[in-house]
């Protein structure tokens, strides 16, 4: 499925980024297009002006970690985020990613491998994740194809509409 | 990884398996469940019940298996918020939804087992990352974001992905002033924040016959601070005691089956245990409390769903009765419930609090998410008895927070900076 590939430019994080930085507290209530120019900027303040539709976000061990806001996942993907390929995923960040549509993919290696402004392609289907200055191919774990199911649907709210209509 | 199709369930694939109508799952199938109990509170209830209305749904699946909480919120701290609360009401009301916590009755995770609505076997969701707090009750109760809420809301059922399961085999005996919170701390430390990601933790051993309800729902509470899914006590003698204290019917032991397959299992001693602390920005940054005792502290909290039960303001009303706090340290004490802020006010707790100089909040969540009720400015350093230290959670990105228990933080809030209630008079002495 061409669908499950995206080439794009690494934007790259570290380890254990969590709700609280993806999406701050104090901006918890107001509308996406506010929240979204707050994404990270604790951590990398050039990230929510500079990333570009179809970018790529690397990250380290267990991104996403803390509470279950949504809206964690929901402002990269208002942002144009394409993809978040981590070494791990945080439970809950992983199940709401899905829910709003946002690809991920876990792939140990990925953070060493790749660093910001490198190239990237991610195959959600099979889990290869090649590019970077050394022309790295990683085999991260392919998306089951159960979650891979609701991403193309468009999500969970998607797939509800084309249930109850 | 298949996990075969013979030898029995642990606890999670027990529960899994039930709520698919399935004689067995194995960890690593996708299943369809039905919820026995969909749980939200007021940061997203309104939101995903206006949603539910966009996606064209009149009416959640069942109001009985519906819990609604205004608890983060309380007392409304902006107009914001207060607007936010009248649509909830509105909402809970149209729906017909009994099970409905207005502002200042608690906690969600402490009056869902204390109101009697969580019971051994049970699947629960909740847009709430501590929702894993249930498995201390034997249910497996785990979170989720707002557009599963609406799904899980519109059909009754959910997809999951059965978690493979770490078992902890614990033994010994807690030495005095060390409680479990000191265990769940100890054993994020040990084995760090990412460890049972995607997994269900499932305790056992014969230590657990010495854990009551309090402390197990710490544990269970905490558990997602280590990645897990569920964080599951099986449901034994102290289960079906808390149960018929509640009021409720008690429960049959409930377990995972003796031949159920670990990814793996821990056996750990708790004798040997000292009081723990995170230390800022990671719930896996721990060490003994006295590695940093010493470091003086602006506030202190005892609260939260991890720690705001009457077995944890008894333990600070232990250490503080009859001394008060020192010079310059603020005690903020947010009791989980109103029954328990009732029965710290008939049992004396309160007054002895009070007396130390505590201000007691409201019930409710304010100060631990960081929404307000005791925020932390630049440069400050808290000691709270809640479950993040994450940069910023508590206000100013440059505030320092240190987790520990009720003993410890109580004992820090007497001596004025970070301190070892095992070593109370020392610290006051010095």
């Amino acid at each position: 499925m061409p669908a499950d590939v995206f080439r794009g430019r690494v934007w790259r994080f570290g380890h254990d980024i969590s709700t609280d930085v993806l999406s701050p507290g104090q901006y918890a209530v107001d509308p996406v297009d506010v929240r979204k120019r707050h994404v990270l900027e604790s951590i990398n303040p050039a990230f929510a002006t500079g990333v570009e539709a179809g970018d790529v976000v690397v990250a380290g061990r267990n991104f996403g970690c803390g509470s279950s806001r949504e809206t964690a996942a929901e402002n990269l993907k208002a942002l144009g985020v394409a993809c978040v390929v981590a070494e791990s995923l945080a439970r809950i960040f992983m199940r709401n990613a899905v829910a709003v549509g946002l690809p991920v993919m876990i792939c140990p290696g990925v953070h060493e491998a790749f660093t910001d402004g490198d190239d990237i392609e991610v195959d959600l289907g099979s889990g290869r994740v090649s590019g970077g200055a050394h022309g790295s191919s990683l085999l991260g774990e392919a998306l089951p194809e159960e979650m891979r199911t609701i991403l193309a649907a468009g999500g969970m709210l998607a797939m509800l509409r084309s249930q109850t209509h | 990884m298949d996990a075969s199709t013979a030898g029995g369930m642990t606890l999670a694939e027990r529960i899994l398996a039930r709520a698919a109508g399935r004689d067995r799952v194995a960890a690593g199938e996708f299943v369809v469940a039905e919820i026995d109990l969909a749980l939200m509170h007021d940061i997203f209830a309104a939101q995903v019940f206006d949603l539910l209305g966009e996606a064209g749904v009149e009416a959640v699946f069942d109001p009985d298996k519906t819990v609604i909480v205004i608890d983060h919120l309380v007392p409304a701290p902006s107009a914001a918020a207060a607007d936010i609360h009248h649509r909830i009401r509105q909402h809970v009301s149209r729906q017909g939804i009994r099970a409905f916590y207005d502002a200042g009755e608690g906690i969600c995770h402490q009056l869902l087992p204390e109101q009697g609505h969580v019971r051994p076997g049970m699947l629960i969701v909740g847009t709430d990352s501590h929702t894993t707090t249930y498995g201390a009750l034997g249910a497996a109760g785990t979170g989720i974001g707002t557009s599963d809420m609406v799904y899980a809301l519109a059909t009754g059922r959910l997809w999951f992905r059965v978690p493979e399961t770490i078992r902890f085999e614990l033994t010994g005996e807690l030495a005095p002033a060390v409680s479990w919170k000191d265990v769940i701390l100890h054993l994020a430390g040990t084995f760090g924040a990412d460890a049972a990601q995607y997994r269900s933790m499932e305790f056992g051993g014969p230590a657990i016959g010495g854990a009551d309800m309090a402390s197990r729902l710490t544990v269970s509470n905490m558990a997602v601070e280590m990645g897990a899914k569920f964080g599951l006590f099986p449901a034994d003698e102290i289960t079906d005691a808390y149960l018929r204290d509640q009021g409720g019917p008690g429960s049959d032991a409930f377990g995972p089956d003796p031949d159920a397959h670990y990814e793996a299992l821990h056996e750990i001693s708790l004798s040997a245990l000292a009081p723990q602390v995170a230390m800022p920005h990671e719930v896996d940054r721990v060490a003994p409390v006295d590695d940093v005792a010493g470091l003086a502290i602006d506030q202190a909290f005892i609260g939260s769903c991890t720690n705001g039960r009457i077995e944890d303001l008894r333990a600070a009303a232990a250490v503080l009765h009859g001394h008060h706090v020192a010079r310059g340290v603020r005690l903020l004490v947010a009791p989980a419930s109103r029954a328990v802020l009732q029965e710290a006010m008939s049992e004396g707790v309160l007054a002895s609090l009070v007396d130390a100089g505590a201000v007691v909040l409201a019930p409710g969540c304010g100060p631990c998410f960081g929404g307000h009720g005791g925020l932390l400015g630049p440069k400050e350093r808290c000691i709270g008895t809640h479950n993040r230290n994450f940069i910023g959670r508590m206000g100013s990105s440059d505030a320092e927070i240190y987790l520990a228990s009720p003993a410890t933080v109580a004992a820090s809030a007497l001596a004025g900076h970070i301190a070892d209630p095992r070593d109370l008079e020392v610290a006051l002495a010095r």
